[in-house]
This record gives structure tokens, sequence and C-alpha cells, in this order.
């Protein structure tokens, strides 16, 4: 569905020091600065995948997505979406597509969100009946009856949101771009939003990339991940084995019916917290099952659960690895 | 983008584009009262004019001429170069960029759209002006009418197209709107909209008829009040439309080589 091969996008961009001084003097001479937010990405992206893009701000995620969906020309490279190659623009290519830009609206401000859905299926041709079915589905699956009438800057951003994604799929697209979804969204519509893109992805087949700094997006959403950092790719590969890869330890949340000592603890592994009824161990994965029957064995252990690194610190230990190799000088991989 | 899928989808942006056009009532009552800048020029010509004619304008030609102004200015007034540098500076482009219909027109759509309120609003002004000062100085002839529809056509095009080539300067300086207060200083002064054109200096006047600013308001006006004979308008007539197939492709060539540089800033 999805093939990029050697991508890469550089931007110029302007720079001046702060000041009136530095402001008049760029009137005349202006400083620029080329900046590679994507350098040298290659990717295959098979239908109905859903991929998640990670990575720090201004790691290249966004202007990869933007290039996919045509919104970008790439600097050089081959980029190629169910056949097309998107900055061409071809209106077969923008049937097939969308990008959701969280912090972007494609609905008309102004009026309801129903102006928006109609003016898409004019646009796109959607047959009437199809588009009465899809509307049908959409305000159902997200709850949207309340506030398709209601102009759109009257909208909450978690209704904003739901609207944007119900605008975003009334011609269907085969491949969906999300980025930054759910951002400052409520644990509630966020839940919602992701269970709505799941099922969108599961039962219409379309390709899912995302990118998102909520790792509960990506946890639930995203069996495959791709990491970038400073345009370049780190990673590609299941999620599960990248946490597993990064942080081979393994965490046990042990709640105790009696207050334990620290000291009882630490000779079973890292003690990450320890609170009044409640510890974290960390061990190597190997001895999670010694130290869990020691554990029963020696403790007064009321529950005990098993679990990994929360995947917000195996990223930010990724990232932060990459960066100390890359000031010392090394191979990017 | 396919000019078919465009036709298509053309009756729904139209329709959607008047809806917006009327979201906001009260901002619409302070727009009519901004675009009566010719009924003043009417009413200072007249005054000016009731001592002696200036040129081949009395006060029936002033009040002729400036009433036309009114209704030409209304009929081919165009503001989407706003709407357009707002959206290539903060990226809400992208939005525009992923429909399958080309954004240029969708611009152009969203201005006609806003002409049935426009002539709606500025009709009835129109109508009661002539009722109380008369119509005198309107051309009878019915070719001429001809012309006068295909000059306004003409002149709204011109219109909207400086506003898109203007929009997308902002491609390539970032920022274009003190390009469009810079372009209005020359419309306003060479257009014909406060000064009939033939009250300028001869040399000056010379220049102007080669312009496009004249070809936005005084020709269609010059038409409207029978200035000109039919050979002479079907002349300027063709005048006006090169300054429109120019105003093509000078917009399509900017489109193209600003999309390139397109940056899509912000998520």
């Amino acid at each position: 569905m999805i093939r990029v091969r050697a991508l890469r996008k550089r931007f110029d961009v302007h720079e001046r020091s702060p000041g009136v001084a530095a402001a008049f003097r760029s009137l005349f001479r202006r400083r620029t600065r080329a900046v590679l937010a994507v350098d040298g990405i290659d990717l295959d992206i098979a239908p109905g995948e859903r991929v998640g893009f990670l990575g720090p701000n201004g790691a290249g995620k966004t202007t990869t997505l933007k290039i996919l969906s045509g919104l970008l020309h790439p600097t050089s490279g081959e980029v190629r979406v169910d056949g097309h190659e998107p900055r061409r623009r071809e209106d077969a290519f923008l049937k097939k597509i969308m990008l959701v830009l969280g912090q972007k609206q494609q609905l008309l401000w102004d009026l309801p969100a129903s102006e928006t859905f109609e003016l898409n299926r004019a646009v796109y041709d959607v047959p009437r009946a199809q588009y009465e079915e899809t509307l049908r589905e959409l305000v159902d699956l997200l709850e949207l009856k309340e506030l398709i009438n209601k102009p759109a800057r009257t909208l909450s951003l978690g209704e904003r949101m739901k609207c944007e994604l119900a605008a975003a799929l009334i011609h269907r697209p085969r491949v969906l771009f999300l980025d930054e979804p759910t951002i400052g969204l409520d644990v509630t519509t966020q839940a919602t939003v992701r269970d709505f893109v799941k099922r969108y992805n599961e039962r219409s087949g379309a390709t899912l990339i995302l990118t998102s700094h909520d790792m509960g997006d990506v946890e639930q959403l995203c069996p495959r991940v791709v990491l970038i950092d400073h345009g370049k790719l780190l990673y590609d590969g299941a999620l599960d084995q990248l946490v597993a890869r990064t942080r081979p330890d393994k965490r046990i949340v042990l709640r105790f019916a009696r207050p334990v000592d620290a000291d009882d603890l630490v000779k079973l592994g890292k003690l990450v917290r320890h609170d009044t009824g409640q510890s974290v161990l960390q061990v190597h994965k190997d001895a999670v099952n010694a130290v869990v029957g020691h554990a029963l064995a020696q403790l007064p252990v009321s529950d005990l659960l098993v679990e990994s690194a929360p995947l917000e610190e195996v990223m930010s230990e990724l990232f932060t690895r990459n960066r100390r190799r890359e000031a010392g000088g090394e191979a990017e991989r | 983008m396919s000019l078919r899928n465009t036709a298509r989808a053309f009756p729904t942006l139209l329709r959607i584009g008047f809806v917006d056009a009327v979201a906001y009532r009260a901002e619409m009552f302070i727009w009519v009262l901004a675009t009566t800048m010719p009924l003043v020029m009417l009413a200072l010509w007249s005054t000016v004019a009731r001592e002696a004619p200036i040129g081949r304008y009395g006060e029936a030609q002033f009040t002729a001429y400036f009433l036309a102004t009114f209704v030409v200015r209304q009929l081919t007034g165009s503001w989407v170069f706003y709407d357009m540098n707002f959206a290539v500076r903060n990226g809400t482009l992208a939005m525009r960029l992923l429909r399958p219909v080309h954004p240029l027109w969708a611009y152009g759509a969203e201005a006609l759209a806003a002409m049935p309120m426009r002539f709606a609003v500025s009709l009835p002004i129109a109508v009661v002006a002539m009722a109380v000062v008369g119509a005198h100085g309107m051309t009878h002839d019915p070719v001429l009418w001809g012309v006068w529809v295909a000059s306004v056509i003409g002149s709204w095009l011109i219109t909207l197209l400086v506003n898109l080539m203007i929009g997308c300067a902002s491609f390539y300086i970032e920022s274009s709107l003190k390009l469009m207060d810079a372009w209005l200083v020359f419309f306003f002064i060479l257009s014909g909209y406060i000064i009939p054109i033939d009250l300028f200096p001869p040399t000056l006047r010379a220049l102007v008829e080669w312009l496009p600013f004249r070809f936005q308001i005084g020709f269609p006006v010059e038409v409207m009040t029978g200035a000109h004979g039919r050979g002479a308008a079907l002349a300027l007539l063709g005048g006006q439309w090169l300054w429109v197939a120019a105003g093509f492709g000078a917009t399509a060539l900017m489109w193209r080589g600003g999309l390139r540089r397109f940056a899509a800033y912000g998520g």
C-alpha cells in the first residue's frame, strides 16, 4: 500500500536574533539555515496495517505524514501510496486518503458540522445513498446526533474532534493518516476516538498511520511502530519487541496486607517505588518467576501484577540513548 | 485535479459559500455601511459641479457616474486574498489541498457565493438612490448593456485574480497583506473609483488606460454611463479580457511555484 525509499525533505528556515536591531538587519540580509526534517527514510506498509510513527517533537513524523498525503513535495526519494505519487495530488489519490490533523480543522468554523459533511459528499462525489448510510453509522458510533447541527465554533475540543473524524471518513478513505488525534482530549473522549479508529480499521480494512505523543494511543492502536528521530528511522517493527529489546526488565507491582520493610524488598530486585501498602520492583525478565515465588512465600502479598516498563519511559530512554550516540559521533544504526 | 470533479461540486461550493457569507448578520450590516464610499463621492463631486461642470461632468453626470461605480464595485468586490494569506501562513491551506477540488476554484466559488448577498443588500440602495436623484446619463443601447455585462464579469475576474495572486504571494514572502494595501492605494486612485479617469491630466490618463485598475471599475462604469460608442467599448472590452487572460496565466504560475514552497506549518 505504501512504499517509501530514501525519502528526504529539507526546509530552508529563516533565522534572526531577537531585538529591534536584528529585525532591521534582517530587512536587508536574511539568514537561512537548511534543516533536514526527513533524512533517508525507507518504509513499506501493507494494506490494512496500523502503524504508529513515534518520535520527539521535531523528529520528522508529521513532515513524513504530510509528504505521504501529498501536502509537501519531497526534496528527493521515492514515495508511492496505493500506486500514486502523492505530490501530484490526483483526484483518484485524494479520494483514497485522508489526513486528520489534531491541531488543524477542516470543519467550516461558522457553520454546523453537517454542512462540512455535505460539502465533503459533493467534493468526493459520494453517492447519496452511500453518504446517508455512512453518516448514519458515524453519527451512531461517535454519538454525534446532538452535535452536527451546532456551529463548529460552539463545539468543545472533544466534540469537534469527533466531528472532524466523521468529516474525514465520509468518503471512506482507504488510507487514514492521523496526526495527534487525541491531543487535548479528556480520557473518555480519548477512549471513544481510539475505539472508533480501531473499529474503522477492522471493518473497512483501511490502512492506518498514526503519530501521537500519547503512548495510550500507540499501545491500543498500533501493533507496529516506526521510530523517527532527527529525520532518521531508528526502529521499525513490533511494539512489544521494541519494549523487550529496550527494557528487558519487568516490573512487579506488589500490594501488601500489612506494611513491609524496604530492606526485605531490595534483596529481590531494584526497588522503583515503595509506598505504604504498595511497592514496585524492577527485575530482569528471566528472574520474574523466582522473585514472584519468593515474594508470595515470604511476604504478606495481597495482590500482584507483572508488567512491562511504561512505554513513555521506554521511548524516553531510547531517544536519550540515540542522542547520546549521535553526540558521540557513533553510527546512526 | 479534474475540472469535471470541480464542476460537479460547484453548486454545493456555492451553496455553502452563501450560507457562510450570511452567518454573521451584524458583520454584514457593517460591511454595507463600509461600501458606501461612491455615494460619499457622489455627494462631494455633485456639490462641486453645482457651481460649474468639471470636464464633461455636470451634477447629473456625476450622479450617474458614482451610482454606476457603486453598483459595479458591489458586483465585482472580492477579499479572498485575506483568507488565502491566513491559510498559507498558518498551514490551514493543507485542509483545502486534501480535497479533490482545486483550492483556487474553491476560493472562486466562495467569492461568487457572496454575490447574491451583496446584490440583495446593495441593489435596494442603488434603486432608492436612483429614484431620489434620477437615472439620467445611463446608456439606453442594448448592445452596450451586453458589453457592460461582459465588462462586469471581466472586472470581477481581474479583481478575483489579483486577490488570488496576492494570496499566492504569501508562499514567497510569508505575509502578503501589505501587498494588498499597496494595490488598493493604486486601485482607489487609478481605477476611477473616486475620480473619473477622464478628469486625469492627459499624460497620466494615457498611462492609466493601459493599466488593469481602470478595467476593474472605470471601464464598466463608462460603458454603463454611455461614455463610449459601440466600437470603442468593444475594443476596450478586448483589452480588459487580455488582462483577464494574463491574470489567469500569472495566477497559475504563482500557484504552481508557490505550492512547491508550501511548508504546511503547524501540527
